[in-house]
């Protein structure tokens, strides 16, 4: 009986310790215990590659401005192993530059930053057009004419720097027009071009690279941009469609006549780009910027976004197992397999629940048929369950194949499914089926499901994946109702039902 | 007559044991993890049994290896009659019992004629871990079949009529006859379907009996009324359970045990984890039986016969039934 309650002090201390310190870690970075307003944190990472040539080598990358119109960087890190690495101003561009003695064969070099969605930005920069501006360049004299031509038809329909710019993209993206054809001729890039046109009606301009955001890219490159100046301000022209102002997902990489990328001891030197993107509460990310408390350092969003998105799930799977935990022993649902349904659940969230579920039970039926056939054929033990999951694989490619032909793109996420897992499964209902008949598999089938979806649905809650994630240590209140339901020893509900037989007696 | 439910204030009236409680309190607390090994496998159990001179089925032969089955039939040549386990198998799966030969075929206690082909994948099964917990590698036994005692006959179909006794710290607490029904497949499962029938523990007959956990009456199959079965010489059987203790040490088990002809009874196999069910068969609950002993200023080196005495006292039926035939 001490020990009975020794124990339980334990756990109430654990729940409390839990909460107090998700109490103070609220109190110390202000992270709010609802989920609030989210804004957008995207993890940009650029990656040079090239060929050193057995020299001292230097690489020199354009970087983005801290401030851009939509996007403020707040962290940025470099990893290059055995490289020296700076970042410096050079003429209000900060450009990264790695340096080694001596390297050789191919290079990689990373830079990543993390950026935070400040909102579109419509005023621009407004500093007046400086020398660098006016650019140099040489045409033949039919294109000079060809140019002059373009400008002045572009000219007539215009009233203002935009509306001549307009005009202009208008010009060169209509077909059929020697002139532009000529024009075109000349360069292969249109933001030159319009660069080009822009300088000859004594507008100034400036070119800018930008990178086109969308979650989970990788391998993207730098979009040529150009901007112009008004009069009053800097504005931003797309040059193959001539839209103006800075699309919201747009981030300026580069700006300015300096190239991109320098490497100095050796070749074949490109850049690319991969990016991810996060959402994490407003006022949060406020703090964590700025704040060195050891609720910060300890949090898990100190973790690169990979591994975050990684937890993400893990610090979920704990609420998982309670509710197994609940379901088998105060409830007395009957599951195949203890932990199964944890897992379905799991992949119900990244399948959605309806076609998860018409997905596992296909699968699940599919397999059983053809283990019925796989016990006539006198397998071992470990050989059967390696067929079943070869199976299992080839029904899912099938399934995904067939789904995709069917326009259901739904059909992809089958693969998120735990195949091993799956295989274990078949083989299991199937002995019971042999065993306990077709009943007894529907039972233990549907309570494994039931769990899952009981799971899956406490696992999407919002809440539940906000605290879980943001607060941790609220998993010890789930570890000590875990503990005392370990210690549970009342009846569970299906024994009021298993016993009813009691009262007739 | 019919609840679907029944409330939990009723079932602790009752003294009803709950899974959850079977757990915690009684297996957690009284039988050592390391003494599961000893019932799971019935081949340590049957080795044990031997060495306490505890009556069990002869152990004929092992078969440990694949390569052996090639060449099987040598080893069962000089044998009429015979049953196959699987050493860890649970809850009945896998056993295969022979009553005879045709010719150069097996006779299954079905009736079903099986070659020697068949014997062979069946040991391959067991040997790859078929019908053992979690599929681990198994061994198969081959023992003597139990001639089976006829004071049964009418009250099983076709298969194995057997006593399961719960004991607890070497005291049997409560005791139930299974009988096989069509409904079970010839096994003596109750939730395949066996009858369960709870025997009193003063005199070991009939309390009551329930098939799929409602009660009945009579033999589903063979409609004998099942309240005139009675066992004979049930001081010995209780005897047998209350060794099982002293052999393995675990303080929580079900004894399963069957009625030769000519030996008498039988340990069969063991159980660590013994079923809920007995309890709806005896029509009372295991719990205060438990508590009672648990309570015991008990000596440990009580000898078996003062125990197997003290709960025929103890838990001795106040059934007029009972009553009058004493």
């Amino acid at each position: 009986m001490n020990q009975k309650r020794t124990f339980f002090t334990i756990l109430i201390l654990m729940a409390l310790s839990g909460i107090l310190i998700a109490v103070l870690r609220h109190m110390a970075t202000g992270t709010p215990f609802l989920p609030g307003q989210e804004q957008s944190v995207w993890l940009v990472e650029a990656r040079v590659d090239f060929e050193a040539d057995g020299g001292p080598v230097t690489a020199n990358l354009s970087l983005p401005d801290a401030q851009m119109p939509g996007f403020e960087v707040f962290e940025e890190q470099a990893a290059s192993p055995g490289y020296g690495f700076a970042i410096m101003t050079d003429g209000g561009n900060r450009r990264a530059e790695w340096t080694k003695r001596e390297a050789e064969g191919p290079q990689s070099l990373y830079y990543s930053a993390q950026l935070v969605e400040t909102g579109p930005d419509s005023t621009g920069s407004a500093d007046a057009p400086g020398e660098g501006e006016q650019h140099l360049d040489y045409w033949e004299a039919a294109q000079e004419l060809a140019a002059k031509e373009v400008l002045d038809r572009a000219r007539e329909k215009s009233s203002s720097p935009e509306s001549l710019t307009r005009e202009l993209v208008k010009l060169l993206n209509s077909p059929g027009s020697q002139n532009t054809a000529l024009l075109s001729s000349s360069t292969s890039n249109q933001a030159e071009l319009l660069m080009r046109l822009l300088d000859r009606a004594e507008i100034a301009t400036r070119f800018v690279m930008g990178l086109y955001l969308e979650d989970a890219r990788r391998r993207q490159t730098l979009t040529p941009m150009v901007e112009i100046y008004t009069g009053e301000k800097w504005l931003l022209v797309n040059p193959e469609t001539g839209e103006f102002g800075v699309p919201p997902n747009l981030l300026l990489w580069h700006r300015g006549g300096v190239s991109v990328l320098d490497v100095t001891g050796g070749n074949k030197s490109r850049v690319h780009f991969s990016m991810i993107r996060q959402t994490v509460p407003a006022l949060q990310l406020a703090q964590v910027k700025n704040s060195e408390s050891v609720f910060s350092r300890l949090g898990v969003q100190r973790l690169p976004i990979e591994e975050q998105s990684m937890f993400k799930l893990l610090l979920l799977l704990p609420l998982g197992a309670a509710v197994v935990v609940f379901m088998r022993v105060i409830i007395g649902l009957k599951t195949s397999g203890t932990f199964m349904p944890v897992l379905i659940a799991l992949a119900f969230l990244q399948t959605s629940l309806v076609a998860g579920l018409i997905s596992f039970v296909l699968v699940v039926a599919a397999g059983l048929a053809l283990r019925s056939y796989l016990s006539r054929l006198n397998l071992l033990l470990v050989s059967r369950i390696a067929t079943l999951i070869v199976l299992v694989i080839f029904m899912i490619s099938a399934f995904s194949i067939i789904g995709y032909q069917l326009g259901f793109s739904t059909g992809m996420t089958i693969t998120f499914f735990p195949m091993i897992i799956i295989a274990w499964t078949i083989e299991r209902m199937s002995i019971l089926w042999e065993e306990d008949g077709p009943s007894e598999v529907v039972r233990q089938g549907g309570g494994s499901l039931l769990v899952a979806v009981f799971a899956y649905l406490l696992m999407m809650t919002p809440i539940f994946v906000h605290l879980t994630f943001n607060f941790p240590e609220l998993n010890l209140v789930l570890l000590a109702s875990i503990l005392a339901m370990g210690q549970y020893t009342g009846y569970k509900l299906s024994e009021l039902r298993r016993f009813r037989a009691m009262d007739d007696l | 007559m019919g609840n679907a439910w029944v409330s939990p204030k009723r079932l602790k009236e009752f003294g009803m044991l709950g899974m959850n409680c079977r757990n915690v309190d009684f297996i957690n607390r009284y039988n050592a993890r390391k003494l599961f090994p000893l019932v799971d496998n019935k081949l340590k159990t049957k080795l044990l049994a031997q060495e306490y001179d505890v009556p069990t089925p002869a152990l004929k032969f092992v078969v440990r290896e694949q390569h052996e089955i090639s060449h099987i039939e040598r080893e069962l040549a000089d044998l009429e009659t015979f049953a196959l386990k699987p050493a860890k198998g649970s809850g009945g799966k896998g056993i295969l019992v022979i009553t005879g030969r045709k010719g150069d075929q097996f006779v299954r206690s079905s009736g079903a004629l099986m070659d020697i082909a068949d014997i062979r994948r069946h040991m391959s099964n067991i040997l790859a871990g078929l019908y053992s917990l979690g599929g681990s590698a198994d061994v198969a036994i081959i023992e003597d079949l139990i001639a089976f005692d006829d004071c049964f006959a009418g009250y099983s179909y076709e298969g194995v009529p057997d006593i399961r006794i719960i004991v607890f710290r070497g005291y049997p607490v409560m005791a139930m006859l299974r009988l096989a029904t069509a409904a079970s497949d010839g096994k003596a499962n109750l939730h395949q379907g066996a009858v369960g029938v709870g025997l009193a523990l003063d005199s070991g007959r009939c309390l009551n009996a329930a098939q799929f956990g409602r009660p009945i009456k009579l033999h589903p199959d063979t409609g004998r009324p099942l309240r005139d079965i009675k066992i004979e010489g049930w001081r010995d059987i209780l005897l047998l359970a209350s060794q099982c203790f002293d052999m393995t040490g675990l303080g929580y088990i079900g004894t399963d045990i069957v009625l030769d002809k000519k030996l008498g009874p039988q340990l069969l196999e063991l159980n660590a984890r013994p079923g809920l069910a007995i309890q709806i068969t005896n029509g009372r609950g295991l719990l205060p039986r438990l508590r009672h002993i648990e309570n015991m200023t008990v000596n440990r080196r009580f000898r078996t016969e003062h125990r197997v005495d003290y709960v025929m006292r103890q838990f001795a039926e106040l059934d007029p039934a009972a009553q009058s035939a004493e």
